[in-house]
């Protein structure tokens, strides 16, 4: 098996983010997607390549046609690790409480 | 959280900022110290284990600070800041990147803007809000903020939280 993308290596570029906003309101067949950018139909179907290796959208055939659409999952993802930054930041805050509260008493 | 000071932290992925708001139980002045000093930083910025070491810091408009977060193993994650504002208690801007052991930084890297403001706390102590807004040119620059320096820690760190926790109601700081 071929290692896959991670998430944030496709939300890094623009186009891909775009693409995201898009089919997150609906989904859309390649077509439609491409249609909405001024880059070539290769380089979209690139994009959509990128981000369905890293199941950040799936697809679904409806008769002939293939439509894409986010995947909710993955995207929870994203926001898992925004948590963890945010804990950082947290733990940081607290060592600096400590530290102000020595500084305080050194200062009395 | 046992802590009744406000904690915020608010993320605007499409505008890839991060907007953070804490309160300190101190007056403005030391706060502003403990965020411009290396060696009050230093006492604060790594989450245990990790140390962080400041090897020079300059702190005026165009001035930087290189300094190192240190893996228990003694492994040196270098990063570099550079200061593009400052108007002295009250704001501060900086640019911020990893960076190499030659102080080379490794771009992209995240912009730093720091607010400080005070007013009296509930038991007449003064109480110092700081906020914080970071914007990063990528998010996948700001997972690497994660990956250099604390996943692996992850564990740790939130035991020392608790630590840190318990010490606080020990010593009768936990709010009532």
């Amino acid at each position: 098996m071929e290692t896959r993308r991670d998430v944030f290596q496709a939300i890094a570029d623009p186009t891909r983010r775009a693409i995201l906003l898009l089919i997150a309101a609906q989904s859309m067949t390649p077509n439609a997607i491409a249609e909405e950018f001024h880059s070539s139909r290769q380089a979209v179907s690139k994009h959509i390549q990128i981000l369905t290796e890293c199941e950040l959208v799936k697809h679904e055939k409806k008769g002939r046609e293939i439509y894409y659409h986010i995947n909710a999952n993955k995207i929870n993802e994203i926001d898992k690790w925004i948590e963890q930054f945010k804990n950082i930041l947290e733990t940081q805050f607290n060592q600096l409480d400590n530290v102000l509260l020595t500084l305080k008493k050194q200062k009395k | 959280m046992t802590n009744n000071l406000l904690f915020d932290f608010t993320v605007d992925k499409a505008a890839k900022t991060v907007f953070v708001t804490r309160e300190f139980d101190a007056d403005q002045s030391l706060v502003w110290d403990a965020f411009t000093k290396a060696e009050i930083l230093d006492q604060w910025v790594a989450p245990k284990p990790f140390v962080a070491k400041t090897k020079f810091m300059d702190f005026k408009v165009g001035g930087r600070r290189f300094y190192a977060m240190v893996t228990p193993e003694g492994q040196e994650r270098w990063s570099i800041q550079k200061y593009t504002s400052i108007s002295p208690k009250t704001n501060f801007k900086m640019f911020s990147a990893f960076a190499d052991k030659d102080e080379n930084p490794e771009l992209p890297g995240s912009e730093w803007d720091y607010t400080f403001s005070e007013k009296d706390g509930p038991d007449g102590h003064r109480v110092t809000t700081v906020s914080i807004t970071i914007y990063n040119e990528s998010l996948a620059r700001m997972e690497r903020m994660i990956e250099m320096g604390f996943t692996e820690g992850f564990k740790m760190l939130m035991n020392n939280l608790e630590n840190l926790l318990a010490s606080r109601k020990e010593s009768g700081l936990s709010p009532k």
